[in-house]
């Protein structure tokens, strides 16, 4: 459910409460989790534009991708970025996470003749100080939207990075300190599950308000990877399940499952088919003849008339199902008491029992006896 | 002239399409994986022989865990390709690691933050020759033998290079070993150079079994082409390969006479 998503995110939070919280999950089977987070941050982004959304921009915690690719994309999707300044901030903790290059290239450190394009950008350089890098986070927020009640949104590109530099408990610390400040509108990150202990992924999902994971469409059985699924392996790079799992604020939880296909242009998002019958075709056994009837078959067998219903010529046709018929039971206006009678002049059975020795409804053998 | 002499892994690579960029695999980290019974080392020594050749304006920074300047200078020498007159000419920069070693416990990060500055030094000088650079490690294994087994520095060193490709336009090209990170706990390791990897190229023995008309089999993953439109899907290659001593034949599975 992108689209829920997206609009649980761009609602926000509600006064007093923690703001929504979103973390994205893949694996290497499927490893689709960044395209699912691009095209949250642009819808998120389109929505700010058009100042639809309670926040009023973004701070984004780059980790694994640099500024100018954030640049790039924001461009190519027809975002002005020229103008993106006033709504959108990088924190690059991408270019120089530990200090080095700071340390190498001493105080001459504006050697960045590349691109063209950019985006507002400040760099981190102490990606081991999660504490320091809530200030920054806030402080950026702050410089976006101003000192009043309006807010923004944290998009942090990888929780995996974070967990990599820094102890669980203080990421953790990280994620409950973003989600309690009351400027904040949202926050969605996203994870490779993979790279973790379940401990980890559960202690992240516990704290998230929604949980969108990016599964592989097929799972291909352990220990026969490739060389045998070809086909269907090559399918999971094109698509995947898109399962979302929200808890609402009295803990109800809705499980969601849609399908998603990667294409040139992005991502894109359809409901999962009741029975997929490709799927299916896929999966049976290559038969000689036909299991599934196509929609010109299926009507026509709607509208063969069975033997039995060729005797109505006309009037209703009478199908005994066991029961007295609805005409019959019209018919008479009776107390049940006579019609009961009526009933048991039709037909009986009378059945005289051959000795006084056969018990009623034994169960012995009548050919015990028998000895051949 | 030189077009039919592309091969298989050169599509995959995407190196035949040799008017498209200054050097095809600019901007892009390709990680190679081998494993016991099948060496992958002869794509590096493939990709040093396709940018030396064919693309004049590149320049290569190897830095060498595994084997010697005269070893690679005697292989590719077999390939038709003279390393020692590349080095002489500032297109091939040789770190020599084999005797490099990690200051031990007191001074963290220290030794491979050292690694990065004598990569960037080299890589600023090519920078301004206005030379797309390729940066080649030969083997990843070792360079975590000489962090003193801390994989989590060699991470970071990969992380600073993979800035590298963003910052100056390089190729980053290293080889790693799959089987040794097959034990659960260490496996995380090479997951990680797989989320990194742009393109993933992986060397494995055929299931059936040694042959001797095939070697191997690589399978290429090139994921999202950025630069062009956006972010495409995975694009994956599966060929056989045999090896030779003048370079590789590479052909889809059963279509070799």
């Amino acid at each position: 459910m992108a689209d829920s998503i997206c609009r649980t995110l761009r609602d926000g939070a509600l006064e007093g409460e923690l703001a929504p919280t979103l973390t994205i999950k893949d694996s290497l089977a499927s490893p689709f989790a960044f395209h699912v987070f691009s095209h949250i941050l642009l819808q998120l982004s389109s929505h700010i534009i058009a100042q639809k959304s309670q926040s009023q921009g973004i701070v984004i915690v780059a980790l694994k991708r640099s500024p100018s690719f954030y640049a790039a994309v924001l461009n190519m999707n027809g975002v002005d970025v020229a103008s993106s300044n006033k709504w959108i901030h990088i924190l690059d903790c991408y270019s120089d996470p530990l200090g080095w290059k700071e340390k190498i290239r001493k105080p001459v450190n504006v050697t960045n003749c590349s691109h063209q394009i950019s985006l507002a950008t400040s760099s981190f350089k102490t990606v081991k100080d999660l504490d320091k890098l809530f200030l920054v986070i806030t402080d950026l927020g702050r410089g976006l939207v101003g000192e009043n009640k309006s807010r923004f949104c944290v998009a942090i590109d990888s929780l995996s990075e974070l967990l990599r530099h820094a102890s669980l408990q203080s990421v953790a610390g990280l994620l409950s300190d973003l989600r309690s400040h009351d400027q904040i509108s949202n926050i969605f990150g996203l994870l490779h599950s993979d790279l973790h202990d379940e401990r980890a992924v559960a202690a992240l999902e516990y704290m998230s308000s929604m949980v969108a994971s990016v599964d592989p469409y097929y799972h291909s059985a352990d220990g026969q990877k490739g060389s045998l699924d070809k086909s269907f392996s090559e399918q999971n790079f094109t698509k995947g399940k898109f399962n979302v799992r929200s808890k609402r604020r009295n803990g109800r939880v809705r499980v969601t499952c849609e399908e998603f296909k990667v294409e040139p242009g992005g991502i894109s998002f359809a409901p999962v088919l009741s029975v997929d019958e490709t799927a299916i075709a896929g999966l049976l056994p290559k038969v000689q003849f036909n299991l599934q009837l196509s929609e010109k078959e299926r009507i026509d067998r709607s509208n063969v008339v069975l033997p039995f219903e060729h005797q109505g010529t006309g009037k209703p046709i009478k199908i005994y199902d066991g029961r007295r018929s609805l005409e019959e039971s019209n018919s008479e206006a009776n107390p049940i008491s006579s019609g009961k009678k009526e009933d048991s002049a039709v037909g009986e059975i009378i059945y005289f029992r051959d000795s006084d020795d056969e018990m009623p409804d034994s169960d012995e053998d009548p050919d015990d006896d028998l000895d051949i | 002239m030189e077009q039919k002499n592309w091969n298989l892994l050169d599509e995959a690579l995407g190196l035949h399409n040799n008017n498209a960029k200054p050097w095809p695999l600019c901007g892009r980290f390709v990680l190679v994986e081998d494993c016991v019974d099948t060496s992958a080392a002869f794509v590096l020594h493939h990709i040093l022989k396709r940018s030396f050749s064919s693309y004049p304006s590149s320049a290569v920074l190897f830095l060498a865990f595994c084997h010697t300047f005269s070893h690679y200078d005697r292989v590719l020498r077999k390939l038709g390709c003279n390393l020692a007159a590349q080095r002489d000419n500032g297109r091939f920069f040789f770190l020599d690691m084999l005797m490099f070693q990690c200051p031990g416990e007191g001074k963290p990060n220290y030794g491979l933050a050292s690694v990065f500055e004598q990569i960037e030094r080299v890589i600023t000088v090519l920078h301004q020759e206005k030379k797309s650079i390729s940066i080649i490690i030969d083997d990843i294994s070792f360079l975590e033998v000489a962090a003193n087994g801390s994989s989590d520095d060699v991470l970071n060193l990969l992380h600073y290079c993979h800035t590298l490709t963003s910052e100056y336009g390089c190729a980053f090209i290293a080889l790693d070993h799959k089987d040794i990170y097959l034990n659960g706990d260490r496996a995380a390791v090479i997951l990680e150079m797989e989320y990194l990897a742009d393109i993933l190229v992986k060397a494995e023995p055929l299931a059936t079994g040694l042959s001797k008309d095939v070697h191997g089999q690589l399978m290429v993953l090139d994921k999202e082409t950025q630069h062009q439109h956006g972010i495409s899907a995975i694009k994956t290659y599966d060929f056989h390969f045999k090896i030779k001593e003048n370079g590789i034949e590479c052909f889809y599975p059963g279509t070799k006479i």
